[in-house]
């Protein structure tokens, strides 16, 4: 008696070639498809621009899905700016900060009345701080890992997320940042290597289901803050 | 100059079941219109129906047979012109697709697509008539039949030569390309869902406040004047005139509107 | 879910005389066809994506076996696993072996069309499982026993009155007297109740807008967030998704999304698009420790190979149905199963047979704006016009318009007696509407007549008037 996977895949060839699997040249096809899986059209709004046409086109996008955007000089800002946006918005000084490189390199002691802590989320947090692998400027989104020190559940459980995003991590399209992932892990990313999660992020939660009014803040933060640093070194 | 319009092409005029039966005035305004564009033009007494009700309706076996006979009857022509939407769309988009397993039937039903238009985008695109020595006083509103505007793109061309009309005013309508809700047979089997849809139509017509409704297929203009009229008698709305749009055109408004009775 | 397809009428006569139904559906063709419009007014090349979207699909489809294959081995390699379902029976039978196994209480659901589909809910509830919607439209569906009425909008037949009072006889444990008038609080209510049990869940399940072969991926696009906390906290995610959602590449979903949320919800991308791997790896901070993609056949790999296979490049943005005249007259539940609008009038019979599904396809003009908008370039009104040529066939139109259609055929097949029947027709009604102009009644028109005048004809045919005019001008 055959399995049900072996009934599903002899219906699809029945139906598409009388029962036949592909040939394999046809197969080779695909197998070459997948190994350059190339890119399709990219609009020309995000294409083609330096790196001041990428953070001006990120800032209108992501302003356009009303998430707010400062830019700072370099990490050494980022506490103060932390502070202030929390203050800005009646917030108690208090975050929740991913671990890893970059924002291991910040030193939060600097502003002693903001009380940080590191690394995974209590469900009452209510403030976390993230870094993104990238962003896309054509669509005003940020690109956040899963990894040992960015935890994805970070990104939606905090009622606030403020992200430290260096400039030079900002690309255009959706599918540079797909590159750069690619890059990043030996060339190519396959099964293995793909992240457990990759979040793209386009603005706070919202929801439209009550009489098609938006509100902010469904299940995920109601507030996005992004702290863009222009400081090339900072990669 | 082109080929088009070099010499006076014959026009095989394509009737329509709903112009023969229930208006000819806008046979004799295409025919007006056809022959001020230079046109030689004959109506071919064999002409039927273009099979669409079989067609939507899945007959497709009577459909092809009413097909053969359209196709017969006017491959002769330069032209054929259809002042509709649905019936020109029948034959321009459907007849190939009909036949596509008929090769020889399909080259003949590519061939007779191919010259088939519709009245108004007959005039505008392939004559290139850009205006009209027609009179009427008057607030407008223009309702995008939803074969025509679809398949055939007829858009532009009737606000291009309504503009032309002395004394008219085109007041566009909110919800223009939206279904009036007559669909051939569907205003029969789904009569509760084809008034609602109406209504909102109707609606829509008298809020531009104009006087006069105006749309290049029959079907729509029966659908849209019935349910006007009922408004009228009912709730007591403001009359509205409803012309095919060559009626106008054609300086030929002589004939009470759809759905008024003559002096 | 049980099918009420085959009362269609019956459903839009009530829909029709539904007052809140009548004024949701007013905000709903106000809203969404404009910010369609003004989210593709911004982005020039966006029909040249419709076409590259399209050529994906096709692409995919004519390959389905190898990239199912594929998916499946690169999701092993990532650590999860793929179950096939060939029925609802199959696939409920999977998810209801992990949520035993796992010792499962209560499991949150993102939305999931394929969810509706194989009935998984009531499933779980037979077996003592607490299933508990997430998004915030099926939260409040579930909690009223309603079934959703548009796939990425399944509350927009209830006005704010209605949930307000849903919430009110729920959620008992909350304070009376709270104001609950305005969708902020109801989705401040929603966030707060739904955060525990986000918290509380033993297994996650979530549907897939998209499955890529490449890397063994599922993909979820919402704008809440509620999908990401269904399959992050829990210990196992579970994927229900039908043949037809793979793509082969990270880039070519890339350029699929490019056309999903503008086509869905006029936004150029929605808030939250999550591409998900396997389960979490090993030093990873947080996810779940298993994964689990279910692939539903359930017909799909019947439509392949048939006139019915465009069917296949839907990806459920709900244009068609947020732009169609008489899903905007009747709403979704009229449509009696999980799929309305037009594309529920093609998928409907294709999955649950056109003998319970006939009135679906009947019941459209054909006016053709759904393929207009149709981001996968479905001809759908051709499909629907398939399945009339299928009821023809076997005969399930209704006696009389055989009858009526088969008397008008048989005229326009013959020239002469045509012309003479109409010549006799012009001439009654003419003369019987001379008066007026239109009737109130007439007799064979009941339906058209009850709302509408219908106008008289001018009394004589043109075919008749041609053929004296010609005989005068040549006398």
């Amino acid at each position: 008696m055959s399995s049900a996977r072996d009934q599903i895949l002899g219906d699809i060839r029945k139906s598409l070639r009388g029962g036949a699997a592909l040939p394999a040249a046809a197969a080779a096809q695909l197998e070459a498809r997948l190994k350059n899986h190339p890119a399709g059209l990219i609009p020309r709004r995000s294409g083609g621009r330096d790196r001041a046409g990428l953070l001006q086109l990120f800032e209108e996008q992501i302003t356009m899905v009303s998430a707010t955007v400062r830019r700072v000089r370099s990490l050494t800002d980022i506490p103060a700016a932390v502070a202030e946006y929390l203050s800005s918005q009646n917030l108690p000084a208090e975050a929740t900060v991913a671990t890893g490189t970059l924002l291991d390199g910040i030193d939060w002691k600097q502003h002693p009345m903001l009380r940080i802590r590191r690394g995974t989320p209590d469900p009452k947090d209510q403030v976390g701080v993230s870094a993104p692998f990238a962003a896309i400027a054509e669509t005003g989104t940020l690109m956040l890992l899963s990894g040992p020190d960015s935890p994805s559940t970070l990104n939606f459980l905090p009622d606030t997320h403020i992200v430290v995003l260096p400039a030079s991590r900002v690309v255009g399209p959706m599918e540079d940042a797909w590159q750069r992932l690619r890059h990043s892990r030996n060339n190519d990313v396959v099964a293995a290597s793909m992240p457990r999660t990759v979040n793209f992020i386009t603005g706070p939660s919202r929801t439209a289901d009550i009489e098609q009014k938006i509100e902010m803040g469904a299940h995920g933060p109601r507030r996005q803050h992004i702290l863009i640093v222009e400081d090339e070194q900072v990669a | 100059m082109s080929e088009a319009l070099s010499k006076k092409p014959r026009v095989g005029l394509f009737v329509t079941c709903l112009v023969d039966l229930y208006r000819p005035s806008v046979g004799f305004a295409a025919v007006k219109l056809l022959e001020q564009a230079g046109c030689a033009v004959e109506v071919p007494t064999l002409q039927t129906c273009c099979g669409q009700p079989a067609f939507n309706s899945g007959d497709r076996a009577d459909t092809k047979t009413i097909a053969r006979n359209v196709i017969a009857v006017f491959e002769g022509y330069d032209f054929t012109v259809v002042p509709s939407g649905s019936c020109g769309g029948m034959i321009k988009e459907h007849y190939p697709e009909l036949f596509a397993d008929e090769p020889d039937w399909a080259q003949r039903a590519k061939r007779l697509a191919a010259r088939t238009w519709e009245l108004i985008s007959f005039l505008h695109d392939v004559r290139e008539i850009d205006s009209v020595a027609a009179q009427y006083d008057g607030v407008v509103t223009y309702h995008d039949s939803c074969s025509g505007l679809r398949e055939l793109g007829v858009k532009h061309q009737p606000r291009d030569l309504l503009a032309s009309v002395r004394g008219l005013k085109l007041q566009e309508l909110p919800g223009a390309e939206v279904c009036c809700g007559f669909g051939g047979t569907f205003c029969v089997k789904y009569p509760e869902i084809s008034d609602k849809m109406v209504q909102a139509k109707a609606e829509d017509i008298l809020g531009t406040g104009a006087g006069t409704l105006l749309a290049g297929d029959l079907g729509c203009l029966l659908n849209m004047a019935g349910k006007l009229k009922r408004m009228r008698s009912e709730q007591g709305v403001a009359a509205v005139k409803v012309r095919h749009v060559a009626e106008v055109l054609a300086g030929m408004t002589g004939a009470p509107p759809i759905g008024e009775a003559g002096e | 879910m049980i099918p009420t397809s085959q009362a269609f009428k019956a459903n839009a006569h009530e829909a029709l005389r539904d007052a809140y139904l009548q004024k949701a559906l007013e905000n709903m063709r106000a809203g969404f066809p404009q910010k369609r419009l003004e989210a593709i007014s911004r982005l020039p090349e966006f029909e040249d994506l419709r076409d590259q979207a399209k050529a994906i699909k096709d692409h995919v489809l004519e390959n389905l076996d190898w990239y199912l294959e594929r998916f499946e081995k690169n999701v092993t390699a990532a650590g999860g696993h793929v179950h096939w379902a060939r029925t609802p029976a199959e696939a409920r039978d999977i998810v209801m072996d992990i949520c035993r196994r796992l010792g499962a209480r209560t499991v949150t659901k993102g939305k999931s069309m394929i969810g509706e589909e194989i009935a998984i809910n009531d499933h779980l509830e037979k077996n003592g499982i607490v299933p508990v919607e997430t998004d915030l439209g099926e939260y409040i569906i579930q909690l009223r026993h309603e079934a959703p009425s548009h796939i990425i909008a399944p509350a927009i037949h209830l006005v704010k009155e209605q949930v307000e009072q849903t919430f009110r006889e729920v959620h008992t444990d909350l304070d009376p007297r709270r104001v609950l008038e305005e969708p902020r609080s109801l989705v401040a209510e929603a966030r707060q109740v739904l955060r525990d049990k986000f918290l509380a869940a033993d297994v996650g399940i979530t549907g897939a807008n998209f499955l890529v072969a490449e890397t063994g991926t599922s993909v979820i696009v919402t704008n809440e967030g509620n999908g990401d906390l269904t399959q992050l906290l829990p210990k196992a995610h579970i994927v229900l998704a039908s043949l037809e959602k793979i793509v082969p590449t990270l880039e070519d979903a890339s350029a699929i999304i490019r056309v999903l949320a503008r086509s869905a919800t006029g936004q150029d991308m929605s808030v939250y698009t999550t591409f998900s791997t396997g389960p979490k790896r090993p030093d990873d901070a947080d996810g779940p420790r298993e994964y689990h993609v279910v692939l539903l056949d359930n017909g799909r790999s019947a439509l392949l190979g048939t006139d019915f296979q465009p069917m296949l490049r839907c990806i459920r943005c709900g244009a068609c149905m947020n732009h169609c005249p008489v899903y905007g007259a009747v709403g979704g539940h009229a449509y009696g199963w999980v799929y309305p609008g037009p594309m529920g009038a093609v998928l409907t019979p294709s999955l649950i047979g056109i003998e319970t599904a006939k009135h679906l396809p009947n019941a459209s003009t054909f006016c053709g704006k759904c393929e207009s908008v149709c981001p996968m370039r479905i001809p759908l009104p051709k499909m629907m016009r398939h399945y009339r040529e299928r009821e023809w066939q076997k005969k399930l139109s209704p006696p009389a318009a055989r009858i009526g259609l088969g008397a008008w055929a048989f005229l326009a097949r013959h020239p002469f007696l045509y012309h003479w029947a109409a010549g006799w027709i012009a001439a009654t009604l003419g003369w019987l509407g001379r008066r007026h102009g239109s009737f109130h009644n007439l007799p064979l028109a009941g339906g058209w007549t009850a709302t509408r005048d219908m106008p008289a004809p001018q009394g004589k045919t043109f075919q008749q008037m041609w053929s004296e005019r010609r005989t005068r001008r040549a006398a």
